[in-house]
């Protein structure tokens, strides 16, 4: 076929290339592929497109004409019709300006809010060798973090003028005291991360009676008092686990600490602080309220129901007949039961159980039933996991001459939980937003109580939407939070690769 | 099989099992077993599936009760006893069939957790026993990886290192190779018979017939839940006594 008369043309340059058709590229063909693709999804689009509309041209009005200050909700009225015309619509925020206080505090003393805002910070502090456990860098940007907010937070609220006269107060040098001594623990903590130690989690350990006597005041001697309980237990524990094994020596500790708490701790507490008066000054639990009651809660709850639900799913699959029984009754008792209920009869039943005499706090009271109700759901949560590791685990733990603590300690619990952090965390989120829960008992809970208060208020009667949004707001971070928090964690403990 | 006569064993007697019987509820599992294993015997069980070879060996460490007769391990006679129990964990390793390495922690950390929890090593020396035997299977450069990311092959060496890594006096191993690709087998062999050649006890459930007739001194055959028969390899491979023998022989090798 090679002629040489005829020379097909070949073209030496290649052409630009040309812009696909418009409907190939870029936001058209995205549109046409995820929006239009068959005439059903076209019609769901329209439709969804049609429904934002109207939710957006109904509400943004009123979030655009949000009015931040007024001394109340006629005055916020009046400002909205002036720049927005007569008869718009517009959001209040004023009030949540003049009352954030007492929707994060409750009716807590004014001079003492530094108080609960430095166990609040301390918090963090407190929980980070656990959720950060071996990630120096983590630790240290949080030890830093929590630093400059005690710093800032507590001399804010410290110096915050209060609108009454602060009738309760500690004396002027204790927060500046107290401040310093924060600092000072922090830089230690700071120290001890760098030089990668693990004595850390002894301040986790002391943070819960550090934490209490912050924010309920009164003797030192009582957090004292309450940790030497554990104190005995370790020791009685220590001393005897050599001869009578883990279980036994466990036991007795248990029984001896709470000889210590039901009987002796009060008369030495007591005896103590005449000898030696220190403390700070005592708020009682009626003046709890708001988020500090709710995170409060909340957090103990959490920090105590894991163990005690890890108890009893292994309960559960005991062997030991009693134990077994023990477990399941009181799990499927609990879970049957509604927790409202459990709150309305703690009070009765809680007194009833007590050496008379005790005046148990209506707090500790709701905060004890709260965490053995979340136990009850971790404890099922926690049996999925351990149903779903496969027997060969328990087969080679077993076959290595693990005991049984040790299997579970090692081998068991920590892939048993790993696989239950989601439903773990489910679980904590619906503690924590349950805790509202407690208005039924006449406590003031951020949602219900508090609002209400807020709303009694003649400058503020009529309002509505603004307080639920701004505590449903703060409620979604803080669950929001835990959420990325398990997800994090989810990748972190990621070893299996499959 | 010249190299099989060379490993010595001793007269001294490691397991003993008489008159031993086992039901799962009504169903009896074991039946009469009678065995005694001695120091330095490398015993190759086989047998139909559902014969009762693995719960046989696993009556051995107790992680299967039996409900009669007596099973005497190192001189420590299994029963109810937690003490002895642990005593005798410690003292025979296993190997299982689907590895059970724990999958969230490290090859090191698999090799050394027994050892620093039950025999209370200190965890420097932990590691370096740890790191010896794992330089034994020939993977130490896997040490800090997790067992998802090696091979069925790799992660049954790991697997016996960890068992070594408690020094025991006995090895068992319940099919070991039966969920390995075909080209892995071998390297896990050649990790058992380099332990055979150190003279280790061991007891082998498999059906590798080229192992057993390379190593074993003595191949043991159970059917129904009983020993059919057992001798030295060659005669047993050669002279099968007993028609089931003969039937479950001709099974596997005849193709
Ligand atoms: N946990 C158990 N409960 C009831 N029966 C079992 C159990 N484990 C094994 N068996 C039965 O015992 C018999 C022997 O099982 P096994 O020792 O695993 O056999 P092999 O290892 O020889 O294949 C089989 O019939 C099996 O179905
Ligand atoms: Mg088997």
């Amino acid at each position: 076929m090679t002629d040489a008369t005829h020379k097909p043309f070949v073209r030496t340059q290649m052409l630009q290339p040309s812009a696909p058709p418009l409907r190939e590229a870029g936001v058209v063909r995205w549109l046409r592929e995820n929006l239009f693709s068959s005439w059903f999804n076209t019609i769901l689009t329209l439709a969804g497109v049609a429904v934002i509309w109207l939710l957006v041209s109904s509400a943004l009005p009123w979030w655009l004409n949000g009015v931040w200050t007024a001394g109340s909700l006629s005055e916020c009225r009046e400002i909205i019709a002036a720049s927005a015309g007569e008869g718009a619509s517009g959001a209040c925020w004023a009030v949540v300006n003049e009352r954030w206080n007492q929707f994060i505090f409750g009716f807590y003393p004014v001079g003492l809010w530094w108080r609960p805002t430095l166990a609040f910070a301390l918090l963090f502090a407190a929980m980070g060798p656990v959720l950060f456990a071996g990630q120096k860098r983590a630790m240290l940007i949080l030890l830093g973090s929590v630093a400059a907010l005690v710093l800032v937070l507590v001399t804010l609220a410290a110096s915050a003028v209060p609108n009454e006269v602060a009738k309760v107060t500690d004396a002027p040098f204790v927060w500046k005291l107290a401040l310093a001594l924060a600092l000072l623990t922090l830089g230690a903590m700071i120290v001890l991360t760098v030089m990668g130690s693990g004595k850390l989690l002894w301040f986790t350990g002391l943070y819960p009676a550090l934490c209490f006597w912050l924010l309920w005041g009164g003797p030192i001697w009582v957090p004292v008092g309450a940790l030497f309980g554990f104190v005995l237990l370790a020791g009685v524990y220590a001393a005897l686990v050599k001869r009578a094994g883990p279980g036994l020596a466990a036991g007795l500790g248990l029984i001896v600490a709470l000889v210590w708490w039901l009987f002796l701790d009060v008369p030495v507490t007591v005896a103590l602080n005449e000898a030696i008066p220190f403390g700070l000054t005592a708020v009682q639990s009626d003046q709890f309220g708001g988020f500090l009651l709710a995170i409060t809660i909340g957090v103990t709850a959490i920090t105590f129901s894991l163990p005690i639900g890890i108890l009893l799913a292994l309960g559960r699959q005991s062997d030991m007949l009693i134990v077994k029984t023990l477990c399941v009754g009181f799990i499927e008792f609990i879970r049957g039961v509604p927790l409202i209920t459990l709150l309305f009869t703690a009070s009765l039943l809680l007194q009833y159980f007590l050496p008379p005499g005790t005046n148990f706090d209506i707090i500790l009271r709701v905060i004890i039933l709260v965490t053995l109700f979340a136990a009850a759901y971790l404890a099922e949560v926690i049996r999925g996991g351990l149903a779903a590791l496969p027997r060969g685990q328990y087969e080679a733990a077993d076959a290595l001459g693990l005991d049984y603590w040790q299997a579970q300690r090692f081998i068991i619990l920590p892939q048993a939980l790993k696989v239950s952090i989601p439903a773990i965390v489910s679980t904590f989120i619906g503690l924590f937003k349950d805790t509202t829960l407690v208005a039924f008992v006449g406590l003031m809970d951020p949602l219900k109580g508090v609002t209400q208060i807020v709303r009694a208020d003649i400058n503020w009667k009529g309002i509505y939407w603004e307080p639920y949004i701004f505590v449903g707001a703060i409620f979604f971070v803080i669950c929001f939070g835990m959420s990325r928090y398990s997800m994090y964690l989810e990748r972190k403990l990621k070893t299996d690769h499959r | 099989m010249a190299e099989a006569q060379k490993m010595q064993i001793s007269d001294e007697v490691a397991i003993r099992i008489a008159g031993m019987n086992k039901w799962y509820g009504q169903f009896h599992v074991l039946r009469d077993i009678d065995m005694t294993v001695n120091r330095g015997e490398r015993i190759v069980i086989c047998g139909p599936s559902g014969s009762g070879k693995s719960t046989l060996i696993r009556c051995i460490n107790r992680l299967e009760e039996h409900q009669q007769g007596q099973i005497v391990v190192d001189g420590t006679e299994l029963t109810s006893d937690l003490k002895n129990i642990d005593k005798v964990r410690s003292e025979v390793g296993m190997v299982f069939q689907h590895f059970n390495l724990f999958p969230h922690l490290t090859i090191l950390e698999n090799c050394t957790l027994a050892p620093i929890w039950v025999r209370k090593v200190p965890k420097r020396e932990a590691e370096e026993t740890a790191m010896h035997f794992l330089q034994k299977v020939k993977i130490p450069e896997q040490a800090h990886k997790y067992p998802g990311q090696l091979s069925g092959g790799q992660q049954q060496r790991v697997a016996i290192a960890r068992s070594l890594c408690m020094k025991p006096r006995i090895m068992l191993f319940d099919e070991p190779t039966s969920a390995l690709d075909p080209e892995m087998i071998k390297e896990v062999l050649d990790t058992m018979i380099a332990l055979a050649e150190e003279g280790m006890t061991m007891l082998c459930v498999t059906h590798e017939m080229g192992f057993a007739q390379a190593v074993a001194n003595r191949v043991i055959f159970m059917d129904q839940g009983q020993i059919v028969e057992q001798n030295e390899p060659r005669e047993f491979f050669n002279n099968p006594r007993s028609d089931r023998t003969k039937l479950f022989l001709s099974q596997i090798l005849g193709h």
